[in-house]
């Protein structure tokens, strides 16, 4: 199987959020960059159908100079090729940019492929768009939030995730897929991984490279303004014996908040 | 025109998407355009009469027989050819699980830019203006839309549903025709497991553990806790999941999902970075924590520093008196 990764380089979940109000976008200042915690699925899954069924994984980001730090990461963890695509934009929120972007590149340059596998989301941008996008843009099917996956031959099977349920979805290749946690135990890299990773070469790719103009890819959704939550006020502690408590509770959820 | 994308699930229209359509039917006064909504599927025609009377001028009905069960390729051919016919200026989905699938598949086949989970949806100087939550909701990013359709899924449970009911206007069925090819991917079987509860995403009440539950069987205090309270679903902290006693289909937070429920209950959660952005927007907050200076006290309207294990089964009595009452 020939299975194509896309990841994205966000801030790690332990960051916190700080807005550049000029910039109506936030502050990277002191952020640590990681891949997305469930491109981690993705890449893993693939590593996994590689190691039943043989072929290749190859990974790909779209994003600024400091994206290779995943790439290697994704190549530490096994995977035989990475393509880093050169977007030097700030984060646009804009799902239809990269999925754009990641199509014209399978299109243009790596058109030979049996699965594209993705994180269901970024966990920044929270669109959960660029999947969907992606196939329609190739015209594949789609299973997004994927818990289960099984290909036999050249169809698929895939679980996906809804509310209070699973949807068990049936597909043919090539096709997309989107990873949600619960899918598998994402590896640690390597030793011997990370040496490999060190040396290895990541050819990079513009957008003029792949034949992608700045009007090809004008804007269509504006961030008009940025900001973090009001921060919450703390209210009453009481440190009441347990029955007491509870009641103390009980009566501020019923009388005050009302909520019961 | 607004058009409403309206899910069915297990024969009947989900109330998310009648959130949807009642902020549709609220902004579509607004902008001084007609609201309607569509449905999708395979022997809908009395379904079109749960949705009139939010407000929907027209409902269009979709029907193939290849459409009966979901398949985003098939629906969102489906959906665009309807678009491409009635040209609406705004598409709303709820932003639910179907809802998020099958809008990107729509907006890229339109050649536009979505909106995901939105949480407010206003109108500037005759477009829409939409606040949707970012990083899981440490930040909030105020968006418009510069190309025609804007589509946007809406967050479920946020948006109020209608409350004056109306007279609606008539159903209109659509014969689709969609090319077997173009199926290209579709649910075979939906998969429930006995006794499942409510999702974390659609509760209004949402009994919460953590680390502080200290093993598997004690989420059984959870459920039982949420059992006596009405709407209520069971949630849980990155690490009560990642240690394996309780699904990550109930994890709140980032990696998880975000909510925002009326009423958020903490019990032995401390309240990390990732499980606060999840759930701040709640709109009251209360914590069992045996630890004083755990941050969740920091968010919470009321909370109790003690043994959650002493508190829960007292809890449970004193609600179930002022539900009673």
């Amino acid at each position: 199987m020939n299975i194509f990764v896309f990841i994205k380089r966000v801030p790690d979940t332990e960051s916190k959020i700080r807005i550049n109000s000029e910039a109506n976008n936030i502050s990277e200042e002191d952020l640590n960059f990681v891949m997305s915690p469930y491109d981690e699925y993705a890449v893993e899954e693939a590593l996994r159908l590689k190691e039943a069924k043989g072929g290749k994984v190859t990974v790909f980001s779209v994003g600024p100079d400091g994206t290779q730090v995943i790439l290697k990461k994704a190549l530490a963890m096994g995977v035989d090729d990475a393509v880093f695509i050169q977007d030097d934009k700030p984060e646009t929120y804009d799902g239809l940019r990269t999925a754009k972007i990641l199509a014209q590149v399978v299109r243009q340059k790596y058109p030979e492929f049996d699965l594209i596998l993705l994180g269901k989301q970024s966990s920044g941008a929270d669109n959960a768009q660029v999947p969907a996008m992606v196939a329609e843009l190739l015209d594949l099917p789609q299973v997004n939030v994927v818990t289960k996956l099984e290909i036999e031959g050249n169809a698929g099977t895939a679980n996906r995730e809804i509310e209070g349920a699973l949807e068990k979805m049936g597909f043919v290749l090539p096709a997309v897929v989107s990873a949600q946690k619960g899918l598998n135990e994402p590896r640690y890299e390597t030793l011997k991984g990370i040496m490999m990773a060190k040396r290895k070469e990541i050819p990079v790719l513009t957008l003029s490279d792949v034949g992608l103009s700045e009007e090809d890819l004008a804007p269509k959704l504006e961030v008009i303004k940025m900001e973090t939550p009001p921060p919450r006020k703390a209210g009453t502690v009481v440190t009441d014996e347990p029955e007491e408590a509870a009641k103390k509770m009980a009566q501020y959820l019923h009388d005050e908040a009302k909520v019961i | 025109m607004i058009l409403v994308y309206l899910e069915i699930r297990e024969g009947k229209i989900k109330k998310s998407s009648l959130e949807a359509l009642s902020e549709g039917k609220r902004r579509s006064q607004e902008l001084g355009v007609e609201c309607a909504a569509v449905l999708i599927g395979h022997g809908l025609d009395s379904l079109a009469a749960e949705a009139l009377p939010y407000g929907a001028a027209k409902v269009y009905i979709l029907d193939n027989t290849m459409l009966a069960h979901y398949s985003p390729s098939g629906y969102g051919e489906a959906l665009y050819t309807l678009v491409d016919e009635i040209k609406p200026q705004v598409i709303l989905f709820s932003a639910s699980s179907m809802g998020r699938d099958l809008a990107p598949r729509l907006a890229a086949k339109l050649d536009v830019s979505l909106v995901s989970d939105c949480t407010q949806v206003s109108v500037q100087d005759g477009r829409l203006e939409f606040v949707r939550p970012i990083f899981a909701g440490k930040a909030f990013a105020t968006v418009a839309l510069k190309a025609t359709p804007q589509i946007a899924t809406l967050r479920p449970n946020v948006f109020p549903l209608l409350e004056n009911l109306v007279d609606g206007g008539e159903s209109i069925k659509k014969e689709v025709i969609i090319p077997e090819d173009q199926v290209k991917d579709s649910v075979k079987e939906l998969i429930r497991e006995e006794g499942e509860e409510l999702d974390v995403t659609e509760a209004d009440i949402i009994v919460s553990g953590g680390r502080g539950m200290k093993a598997p069987e004690n989420f059984d205090l959870i459920r039982d806790l949420a059992s006596i309270l009405p709407h209520s679903a069971v949630g849980a902290s990155r690490s009560a999941v990642d240690s394996g006693w309780i699904d990550h289909q109930n994890q709140v937070g980032q990696t998880g999902k975000t909510v925002s429920p009326n009423l958020y209950m903490a019990f032995g959660i401390s309240g990390a970075i990732q499980h606060l952005a999840g759930m701040s927007s709640s709109k009251f907050i209360v914590a069992v924590n045996k630890d004083p200076e755990a941050p969740i006290f920091k968010v919470a309207d009321f909370g109790i520093v003690g043994d959650l294990f002493q508190v829960i089964p007292h809890l449970k009595e004193e609600l179930k008196k002022v539900i009673s009452d």
